[in-house]
Parts: C-alpha cells; sequence; structure tokens
C-alpha cells in the first residue's frame, strides 16, 4: 500500500512542476503589468504584487503607441477581433461549401477538383510568402482587412475537415431528404448544416485562435499602424522598451495579457469541443 | 462521393468557385511566381529581370551564411520535436493516470495553446534578460553567464526552450485523447499479464500509441520549421544580425529585408521541396498505418 502511496505522489509532483512551468511565464508578465514601469526597471519580475493595473490599463487601452497615434490597444483589439471572426467564419463557410460539393455532387471534374484544393494542405504560407505579398500588392490590398485574410484563407484545411465528416454521415440521410423531393440547397441548409453543428462550433475555435495568433503575415502585410493587431503589435511595443529612460513595461504587458487573454479564454471555456476538432482532424 | 448524389450541374461548380478562385489566386499563382523568380536576378530598383538559371541556388549553396542556418534549422528542429515530445508523453501518461485533479491537471497544461508564439518569445526576453532575468539569474548561480541576443548558443538555447513550451500543450492534447482510446479491455488484460509499469508501458501502451506519435512527430516538424517564426522573431528583437535563425526566417529577411527576391525565391523553393518530401513520406507511413488496424 505505501508503495501505491508513493507513486502517487511522484505523479502528482510531475504534473505540479508541469502546471507550474505553463503558468508561471504569464503570472510573471502580469506581476509586472502590476507594479510601476521604474519598479520594473530596477528589479524586473518580482513575487509581490502592486496595484498599478487598472492605470497601466487605461494607458494600454487609450494611449497610442508608435508614431501615427493611431494605434492604442483598443484600435489593436478591435483589428484582432475582425482577423479571427473574418478568418474563422470566412474559412469555415467557403470550406463547408466545396467539401459538399465534393462529397455530394457527381462532377465529371471532382477528381481534379479535389486534387487542386488539397495540395494547398502541403505548402504553408510561410513559404511562399514573398510572391503572396507581391499579388496583394499588385491587387492593391496592403493595409486592408481583404489583404489580411483572404490569402490566409487559402488552404484547405476546413475543407479537408468537414469533408471528411460528411463522409461519415449516414447515406440514408439523402435517400430520404430526395424521396421527400428536398433539393440540394434545402438538403444543406435544413439537414446537413444543423447536423454539422458540433462540427463548426470545434472548427470555429481552432481557426479564430489560429487567426487571431498570425503574426508572419500582418506583419509584412499592415505598415499602417491604424491596421495593427495585437500580436502584430507586439513587435513594435518591445522595440519601444530598448533605449527610452523609462520603459513603458506595466503598459506593454498588460497589452501582451490582452494579446492572449481572448483566445485562452475560449479554448479553456470550450475545452472539450476544442480538443475534439483538433484531434478529429488527424484522421 | 455519395452514390446517392446530386446531380444538378451548375450548383457544385458555383460551391467550389469561392474556393477554387482563392486557392488559384492566392496559392498557385505565387506558388509558380516564387519558382519562375528563383531562376531570374531582379534588379533592386525594380527595372527588369535576367534569367540566370540555376545560379540563385547555386549561390544557396555556396553562402557559408545558409548553410549554417541550415544547419541550424536541423539541430533546432530535431531538439525542440524530441523535447516536446518527450515531456508531453511524460505528463499525458501521468495525467492520465492520476484520478483526483485529473481535469484542472488537463487544462493547465493544455491552455498555453492557445498563446501566440511571439508573446511566447518576449516572455523569454523576460525570463532571460540581461539585467533581472529569473532564468539568467539562476544559471548565474551555477556560473553561466547567459547572454541573450550575443551569444549565439545562449540565444539558440533561449529559443529552443521557449519553442518547446509552447508546443507542448498541443502534444500533450493528442497523446493524452490517444492514452483515453485505449480499451479498458486492453489495459485490464496488460494488467494482469504484467505486473510492472514501466514494463506495461513499453510492451503495451506504446506501440499501441505510436500512430498518434508518428503523426506527432510530422506535426512538430513542420511547426519548428514555420511556427516558431514569431518566437525567432521576438527573441532576437528583429535584429538578426550574428544570431541563429531558421531557414524560414531567412527568406524573410534576405527577401523582404534584404530585397533579393531571386535568392529569396530559390530558399522558398528549397523548403517547398522540403515540405512535399515530408509529405510524400508521411502519407506513405499513414498508408501502412491504416493496415496495421
Amino acid at each position: 500500500m505505501k508503495r501505491i502511496k508513493f507513486e502517487n505522489i511522484v505523479d502528482h509532483s510531475i504534473l505540479i512542476i508541469g502546471s507550474l512551468i505553463m503558468i508561471l511565464p504569464v503570472v510573471m508578465l502580469l506581476q509586472m503589468a502590476s507594479t510601476t514601469d521604474l519598479e520594473t526597471m530596477r528589479n524586473g519580475p518580482g513575487l509581490v504584487f502592486g496595484d498599478q493595473i487598472p492605470m497601466n490599463f487605461e494607458k494600454a487601452m487609450f494611449e497610442a503607441s508608435g508614431f501615427s497615434g493611431e494605434n492604442t490597444g483598443l484600435s489593436m483589439l478591435y483589428n484582432s477581433l475582425i482577423l479571427g471572426f473574418g478568418f474563422a467564419v470566412g474559412k469555415i463557410v467557403i470550406g463547408m461549401m466545396a467539401a459538399y460539393a465534393i462529397v455530394y455532387f457527381r462532377l465529371k471534374f471532382a477528381t481534379l477538383a479535389f486534387w487542386i484544393i488539397f495540395t494547398t494542405l502541403l505548402l504553408p504560407l510561410e513559404v511562399r510568402i514573398l510572391p503572396s505579398y507581391e499579388i496583394v500588392q499588385k491587387l492593391g490590398m496592403l493595409n486592408t482587412y481583404q489583404g489580411l485574410i483572404i490569402p490566409l484563407i487559402a488552404s484547405a484545411t476546413a475543407t479537408f475537415f468537414f469533408r471528411q465528416f460528411f463522409r461519415s454521415v449516414p447515406e440514408e440521410l439523402i435517400e430520404a431528404a430526395r424521396i421527400d423531393g428536398a433539393g440540394p440547397i434545402k438538403f444543406f441548409i435544413d439537414i446537413l448544416v444543423p447536423l454539422s453543428r458540433t462540427m463548426i462550433a470545434a472548427m470555429f475555435i481552432i481557426m479564430f485562435v489560429y487567426g487571431w495568433n498570425q503574426y508572419l503575415w500582418p506583419t509584412m502585410i499592415t505598415t499602417d499602424e491604424g491596421m495593427f493587431t495585437l500580436v502584430r503589435g507586439i513587435k513594435q511595443i518591445t522595440q519601444t522598451l530598448e533605449g527610452t529612460n523609462l520603459p513603458e513595461y506595466g503598459k506593454s504587458n498588460i497589452l501582451q495579457i490582452i494579446a492572449i487573454l481572448p483566445p485562452v479564454l475560449i479554448v479553456i471555456f470550450f475545452q472539450s469541443w476544442f480538443v475534439k476538432g483538433l484531434t478529429e482532424s488527424d484522421k | 462521393m455519395k452514390r446517392a448524389g446530386f446531380s444538378t450541374r451548375w450548383l457544385p461548380i458555383l460551391l467550389l468557385l469561392p474556393q477554387l478562385s482563392i486557392i488559384l489566386i492566392f496559392f498557385y499563382w505565387p506558388a509558380a511566381h516564387a519558382v519562375k523568380s528563383s531562376f531570374y536576378l531582379q534588379d533592386p530598383f525594380g527595372f527588369g529581370e535576367t534569367f540566370v538559371g540555376m545560379k540563385n541556388y547555386t549561390s544557396l549553396l555556396n553562402s557559408s551564411a545558409y548553410l549554417r542556418s541550415a544547419q541550424f534549422t536541423v539541430v533546432f528542429t530535431l531538439l525542440v520535436t524530441i523535447l516536446s515530445l518527450s515531456l508531453a508523453l511524460l505528463l499525458a501518461v501521468k495525467a492520465d493516470k492520476v484520478i483526483k485533479g485529473a481535469k484542472a491537471y488537463r487544462t493547465l497544461l493544455m491552455w498555453v495553446y492557445a498563446v501566440a508564439p511571439p508573446v511566447a518569445g518576449v516572455i523569454g526576453l523576460v525570463l532571460f534578460d540581461q539585467t533581472w532575468g529569473p532564468l539568467k539569474d539562476f544559471f548565474g548561480l551555477f556560473g553561466w553567464d547567459f547572454r541573450l541576443g550575443v551569444n549565439y548558443f545562449d540565444t539558440a538555447f533561449a529559443m529552443v526552450v521557449v519553442s518547446v513550451w509552447k508546443q507542448l500543450p498541443v502534444n500533450f492534447i493528442f497523446f493524452l485523447s490517444g492514452l483515453q482510446s485505449i480499451p479498458k479491455s486492453v489495459r485490464e488484460a496488460a494488467l494482469i499479464d504484467n505486473r510492472s509499469a514501466s514494463g506495461r508501458f513499453w510492451d503495451v501502451t506504446f506501440p499501441l500509441l505510436a500512430p498518434t506519435a508518428f503523426f506527432l512527430l510530422i506535426i512538430n516538424i513542420t511547426y519548428a520549421l514555420f511556427d516558431t517564426f514569431g518566437i525567432i522573431d521576438t527573441v532576437v528583437k528583429g535584429e538578426p544580425s550574428n544570431n541563429p535563425m531558421t531557414l524560414v526566417y531567412r527568406v524573410y529577411v534576405d527577401g523582404f529585408r534584404g530585397n533579393d527576391l531571386g535568392g529569396s525565391s530559390a530558399q522558398s523553393v528549397v523548403l517547398m521541396v522540403l515540405v512535399l518530401a515530408l509529405t510524400v513520406f508521411q502519407f506513405r507511413m499513414v498508408e501502412r498505418r491504416i493496415h496495421y488496424t
């Protein structure tokens, strides 16, 4: 009996150490956001929390960084939300439509369309970043939401995911729908979409987090400070910490926290959907 | 395709149109463009281009900076993949085993999935700060004079630590779900056959997890190659100079900052070939995996 207990202690210790390693760095950011800039500059992260969070929060949200004075925390938050939602919704709508066409219709060029679409799974945006930039520039979409969102949608992850799901939907369903006289549009909207609700939710969470956390693409495509997202703004924030007499650590750290809070909360609260979406996409 | 599919002609085309047009404009066009530019030398002021054949590729192979990056990328990818996979496996096995607090542990170990890579990079900057970084101080106790951004090895070390931290949750989630899908009957049978816990793990659990581990291997390699961009860019504060950088970061630095379009395109094409090879390898292994189960 005693040996089992010892084993238990070891297991829990490992898990507690692991959890601490995951949490402490972010608690450290929060602590630095709660003290004055002078305190942080002298001593760095400490053990005692201060009372500066409201002040720093106000600075972060309403006071602009940079030269143009356009990128307040609020405007960056707004842009991040547009990118996250726009990307997730766009990807899901376009992906579901394409997957529906591939799975449920007799098409001559279905195999060709399938390959054209699924080849995109092979090459991430990062390897074709420069030519993509040039094309967006040619189309006049620099510093626009379209330029930010649409090129990111050009991959087939959601399409692939919904294709797998539609294929697992029983054949009898469409047979029954056809006997009842439902056309393809009615079948899609009244039967297939409601049936995919959980899948849509799971995909939405994953895609929202993915879109929100984009860094390289927004860094290239937005030069206008009013278009910065929170994650895009981070580089500028860290650069302003260099070389100033009293760097604004409090403001910077609050912005980091705001930049991770929405996706983290979504992942925690919708954990089961999120895990399902993530692990199902592997099949 | 479904047997009883619809046979309307125009609707599927309409449904496919948005996806296909986005892919053609923002995927195939740039990809083709990269392949084409890799054979040309562009005038830095935008006045035309000259065909130079394989010259961009051969100069890559002769560039010691590029080869240094390639070497670093291989070591970096291996370290990140091996460390984050093994640590995640350990945590997942323990989280699967404990009864008390299992749910809390699960949440605590997975939420970092949602943290953006550049924020993780900033956390690294704080931890290894030259004046008061807690980890820098800690290493100082052992006489290690940690210099982030100055010393090549120290900077690489910080990049690996941050990248592993950021990747642990994904691996943890997949391993845990893999472990939980092992049937109870199999576990009980193993319990009767083999008294030692570690013996049971290596003889029964680990082989059953192998498909998950293999899938994760590819995911982790792709992560280390591509998704660490935000971490690297923040850790070096956007000033690569003599610091280690991965191949993807170099595509950005040479092409976007250095304006060397041909060279950067050649680098892109090298990466494309690398990813294609990885994927083909993955597909072949997946075929085998279906054979197993």
